[in-house]
């Protein structure tokens, strides 16, 4: 097995070893210290982490679609430059999300077969359509935003290499909100018809945001065991509240409005609370009902097919060299 | 080698290691529950690599992470693409993930417990000499 040694691989233990283990781990995460791959770790923590990292690979990797989809009708070079660049960090994001799951002992192939076959989830919020330009604009603002909302705690979870990619996403991920909301307030500046395409950006992706950040507390049957593991630092519902908040104030900026009308801050619990969101949908759009999952799925399909013989080139070409190179060996020795 | 892509060699060159290429197969890492032979992954499946960047002249380079590629040119160009994208560093060190030895974090106690009550390691031990000027 490749890079055994950096790996975490579950061993046979015996009972004694797995309490030993049990009690490591405990004291680690007492202590808000970070579990690295070759720890002991209970099968449960395992098996959450490598669901949580994988789909959140997954997501990035699926969330380059309806970007991509825009980069040719870009309206200026800049804006064309911008999203390539920003396209690409999704790839490169989603490529240090598979590495860290990969040192959970999952082969990062064995992800993407999943991902493939639709056996693997990814976030609702990528089965949405981008429909106008303006759409550019609020995905960088809203839908990047409620990302970082999520991810910036994600730094300090308590799985070292997931902390680390999260850190180095969030870094790279600040750029991706300020040109969206860069995008907004130029058609908010523009026409009265541009100005009415960016508010009818936000009004669609308003809600599918909030609901990026999963179901409400009462209803979200593994947060209580991820924030006693350290992995989540805060409830999903905690987390959309100052999401809103954030919102509010930067929205009066654009000179848009956002498409609630029961946002409130309630002086009583300090937090911000926002209208009802329609849960049935986000079950419908993450159980592969939701307007775009079987196109998001059969593009994906389509370009691993068609990297196939890239893949297999490189490989070829990689087993030429070594070939020579040991023939060549040889020869000197025998020399 | 080209610092941007575009590159004037072809994109496997030799030319762009000053090394000999490491000797890595590109074998998979099978996963646990997945028995001895993983034989649905076909001959394309790429080896594990841990890169390491330099972020300026002067300083150690950093492990800054991991990737797949079938060879060490690939590696390297993969490597500058994922994780120097924003001018993170002025040299990069791809390294088979299998060529990598690690301690047993669970010999941690008997590995590592040899400096223990050998403070006289270390200058503040020394506290004579504290208020004596140069020392």
């Amino acid at each position: 097995m490749a890079a055994q040694n950096l790996q975490s691989v579950p061993a046979e233990l015996t009972p004694e070893e797995d309490a030993a283990g049990q009690a490591h781990f405990d004291r680690i995460i007492a202590e808000d210290s970070r579990i690295e791959p070759r720890d002991w770790m209970p099968a449960a923590y395992r098996k959450t982490l490598l669901r949580q990292v994988s789909q959140h690979a997954h997501s990035e990797i699926i969330g380059m679609q309806p970007e991509a989809n825009w980069i040719s009708r870009a309206p200026s070079l800049k804006r064309k430059a911008i999203l390539m660049a920003k396209v690409q960090d999704e790839a490169g994001h989603g490529l240090y999300l598979y590495s860290a799951a990969e040192t959970l002992g999952q082969s990062r192939d064995k992800m993407m077969d999943d991902l493939i076959a639709g056996k693997a989830r990814y976030s609702s919020i990528f089965n949405y359509p981008a429909l106008t330009w303006a759409d550019m604009g609020a995905i960088g603002w809203l839908v990047d935003g409620a990302a970082i909302c999520n991810q910036v705690p994600l730094c300090r979870a308590s799985y070292g290499p997931y902390g680390r990619a999260m850190v180095r996403i969030c870094k790279e991920e600040s750029f991706h909100q300020r040109q969206g909301f860069e995008i907004l307030l130029e058609l908010s500046n523009g026409t009265p018809e541009q100005k009415q395409m960016a508010q009818d950006a936000v009004n669609r992706w308003y809600a599918p945001a909030l609901m990026m950040f999963g179901p409400p507390d009462d209803d979200s049957p593994n947060s209580k065991q991820s924030m006693a593991w350290n992995i989540k630092r805060f409830s999903n519902d905690e987390l959309r509240s100052r999401f809103v908040g954030m919102m509010v104030e930067q929205v009066r900026v654009l000179g848009l409005t956002l498409p609630d009308d029961q946002i409130r801050f309630n002086e009583d619990t300090r937090k911000w609370e926002h209208g009802p969101l329609d849960w049935d949908e986000f079950h419908e759009v993450l159980a592969g009902r939701g307007p775009c999952n079987a196109q998001r799925l059969e593009r994906r399909r389509a370009a691993h097919d068609d990297g196939a013989w890239v893949r297999e080139a490189a490989a070829a070409y990689a087993d030429k060299q070594r070939a020579k190179q040991s023939a060549k060996q040889q020869k000197e020795y025998a020399a | 080698m080209s610092p941007h892509g575009n590159p004037d060699a072809p994109a496997s060159s030799a030319t762009e290691i000053n090394r000999e290429a490491p000797n890595a197969s590109p074998k998979v890492e099978a996963a646990p529950e997945a028995g001895p032979a993983v034989d649905h992954h076909d001959r394309s499946t790429w080896g594990l690599w841990e890169v390491f960047v330099r972020s300026s002249r002067g300083l150690s380079h950093v492990h800054a992470g991991s990737l797949h590629a079938p060879d060490a040119a690939m590696a390297l160009r993969n490597a500058r693409d994922l994780y120097t994208r924003r001018n993170e560093g002025v040299s990069i060190w791809v390294v088979p993930a299998d060529a990598i030895a690690a301690s047993d974090p669970d010999s941690k106690g008997s590995f590592f417990e040899s400096p223990q009550g050998k403070d006289y390691r270390h200058a503040t031990y020394y506290t004579k000499s504290e208020g004596v000027k140069h020392l």
